[in-house]
């Protein structure tokens, strides 16, 4: 009779321990795609958000508490987004949720955190509507780290119409929401530059063969292939270009930088170009602790994809600021926080200083891109000067 | 006139490709009236199996391209036989008219699941035997491994015919597509026909794997689609006729390529579906295809 008095007791001890470790834990929920197309991104970010987590729990935590990731696998696709928004705030009971790299996924599923008060860093996505779905309302809970489709557009159009002044230019982008919002973007910053795509060609994911679109592309002319779409199909179309005969440079969106296009291009991915926020280069003494955390942790010479890992990084330390100035958990008090971040936040990719504002939910502004360029498997910068002055730190212009 | 030939070429290497996979749906189909709808995953299979050999995802290389081959006929043909044993006898011995079809394809899913576990959910590269640069050919680019294909597909269903017509096996395998009762009164084991006629099948979906993976991406989902849009291509040409299964690939994979450059890459998947709707409202039997006088 003791002795089962004894374990009981135990049990109810050990059942109010993790009790009061689950209340005690700040539980920050984190989707994106794991798995397929676009995981290379998914997994980066999933990891570098893991290493911002471990070592804030390693300083102590916020306001004592460790953080608890809660990550889902939403394969990008749109119903399981919105099955893992609804899982994440109704069981898990979140307090803030970080991710989603495919933009139909964020506008598909968000409307539950901005429903129930509780703010989302979309770390990767980057359609230009992402962070506009909800600003008419009092409250914005969407914020975003990422270079949206306006910012990319503008810099694909900057550096091929102003400094290489190319005038005919194809795009091929791919039939989901990213590739077709993007595209919009891309026709619009062209306009103002005066210039109409001569071949605007679409194609589905997993599709095998690209020789309408390349050959519809070549027929008219183009200088240059603009892409928008995702590492898989992107390599399918270094590879048709091959096939064809027809070697014009290729930009795209920064999706180019992917592991699984690098990959299944092989060396017809050297060159192509794209924007990125971050490129695996230790130039300042924040990204070298990064990158080797980051090694060290994965075992891996080249993060899948960079960008997703610097801005899955960042993202954790900027709720996290927010709720240390909020000293709170509570969405409204952690959204007003973020709008107005009193003490900069130094990231990977850059010193977040007043981020973001009432209005501003963009922590990301052109002149924290730079061009990057695929050469021999890796991303490098294009420019010399880019990677001499590649250790400032950009911080956001002043605010009109 | 260069343009219309490259969007030949191109047409006529991705038709050999839904073709051979077809030509897996005919040979089940003749023996017992039954489809393996999972052709489509004992291709993806068959072309994992082959990249586990020839790539360096599991400690290899462990061979070249070409001895790797037979390793995927042999596991091809014990995939198929599989298939056969679990999901299409235990229905064929009740007479189940419709059990066979959702065996097959929850052993297609299963498969998808394995093969996820076993290698991943990411497309891979699968390493080219043959020089990755493009040939011309009359004006227009044409790669190495697209002629492969193409020869390697009708290579393979010569040599089906072949067998069919000259060996006894063969034989027995005809007499149990025109009359299995009668066939099986003769003495022929018509069972172990079928067995046989799904590890063929298999074969014949593994092999074209591993010759089209070089050209696609190799991984899990592969294939999905091209299981679907061979299907389309068996209705088309008629799930009876070997001549039907060549002209009914070579009409869908050239009307996918010439409607994407001269109508607009977003229909690109329209015309071959149109066609298979108006060949089933015309001629439902596919358009090389006997239609069965089915004697109630």
């Amino acid at each position: 009779m003791k002795i089962v008095r004894h374990i009981a007791l135990s049990a109810i001890t050990l059942a109010v321990a993790t009790l009061s470790f689950a209340a005690d834990s700040i539980k920050i929920g984190l989707q994106g795609p794991l798995t397929g197309g676009s995981s290379p991104m998914g997994v980066s970010m999933r990891d570098g958000a893991k290493l911002a987590v471990t070592e804030i729990n390693a300083k102590g935590g916020i306001m004592g508490r460790k953080i608890e990731m809660i990550e889902r696998d939403d394969e990008a696709k749109n119903e399981r987004g919105v099955q893992i928004a609804q899982e994440l705030i109704n069981k898990e009971k979140v307090v803030a949720t970080v991710g989603y790299i495919n933009s139909g996924v964020a506008l598909a599923s968000q409307r539950f955190y901005q429903e129930a008060k509780i703010p989302v860093m979309n770390n990767v996505a980057t359609a230009t509507t992402i962070t506009k779905q909800f600003a008419d309302q009092p409250e914005n809970y969407v914020f975003r780290n990422s270079a949206n489709d306006t910012i990319q557009s503008a810099m694909i159009v900057e550096e091929l119409i102003a400094r290489r002044k190319y005038t005919k230019v194809a795009i091929l982008a791919d039939a989901t929401n990213y590739g077709q919002l993007g595209r919009e973007d891309l026709e619009k910053a062209l306009k103002a530059k005066g210039i109409t795509a001569v071949a605007i060609e679409k194609y589905n994911i997993k599709d095998v063969d690209m020789t309408p679109q390349l050959l519809k592309a070549k027929e008219a002319g183009a200088e240059v292939v603009i892409t928008y779409g995702i590492g898989p199909e992107l390599a399918q179309i270094a590879n048709g270009m091959i096939k064809l005969g027809w070697k014009v440079p290729m930009m795209g969106s920064w999706t180019l930088s992917m592991g699984n296009f690098i990959d299944n291009a092989g060396k017809n991915a050297d060159g192509a170009i794209m924007p990125q926020t971050f490129i695996q280069e230790a130039n300042t003494p924040k990204r070298a602790s990064f990158i080797t955390a980051y090694q060290k942790a994965y075992k891996v010479d080249r993060i899948p994809s960079p960008v997703s890992a610097a801005q899955g990084y960042d993202s954790i330390y900027l709720l996290a600021a927010a709720m240390t100035q909020a000293k709170s958990t509570e969405g409204p008090k952690i959204l007003a926080a973020l709008e107005n971040l009193q003490a900069p936040v130094e990231g990977v990719v850059t010193t977040y200083n007043k981020p973001f504002s009432k209005t501003d939910h963009e922590a990301i502004t052109q002149n924290m891109t730079v061009i990057g360029k695929v050469q021999d498997g890796r991303v490098l910068y294009a420019y010399d000067e880019d990677k001499k002055k590649g250790g400032e730190v950009r911080t956001k212009a002043a605010k009109k | 006139m260069e343009i219309f030939l490259q969007l030949i070429y191109s047409g006529i290497a991705l038709g050999m490709i839904y073709g051979v996979i077809a030509f897996g749906y005919q040979l089940t189909f003749a023996t017992s009236g039954t489809l393996n709808f999972g052709q489509g995953d004992s291709l993806m299979l068959g072309a994992l199996v082959g990249l586990s050999l020839v790539g360096n995802i599991h400690g290899g290389p462990y061979m070249n391209y070409w001895l790797m081959i037979p390793i995927v006929v042999v596991f091809g043909a014990m995939q198929g036989a599989f298939v056969e044993w679990i999901g299409v006898r235990p229905a064929i011995k009740i007479k189940s008219e419709f059990g066979w079809i959702m065996s097959t394809i929850a052993l297609a899913i299963i498969f998808k699941n394995v093969a996820e576990n076993i290698w991943g959910k990411d497309d891979l590269k699968f390493p080219s035997p043959l020089s990755e640069a493009p040939i011309k050919l009359f004006g227009a680019n044409i790669l190495p491994m697209e002629i492969v294909v193409v020869v390697g597909a009708l290579a393979m269903m010569a040599a089906v015919e072949l067998f069919n017509r000259k060996s006894i096996y063969g034989k027995a395998v005809v007499a149990t597509s025109n009359d299995r009762d009668a066939a099986s009164l003769m003495g022929i084991n018509t069972s172990a026909v079928i067995t046989f006629s799904y590890a063929l099948s298999s074969v014949t979906a593994a092999v074209a794997g591993v010759l089209v993976a070089p050209l696609t991406l190799t991984g899990a989902t592969m294939g999905a689609v091209l299981g679907l849009k061979a299907f389309a291509v068996a209705i088309i040409g008629g799930l009876n006729s070997g001549m039907g299964i060549i002209v009914g690939g070579l009409i869908l994979g050239i009307a996918e390529t010439t409607t994407g450059f001269y109508l607009s890459t977003g229909y690109k998947d329209v015309p071959g579906l149109v066609l298979l709707l108006l060949v089933l409202a015309v001629k439902p039997a596919g358009l090389f295809g006997k239609s069965a006088i089915k004697k109630v």
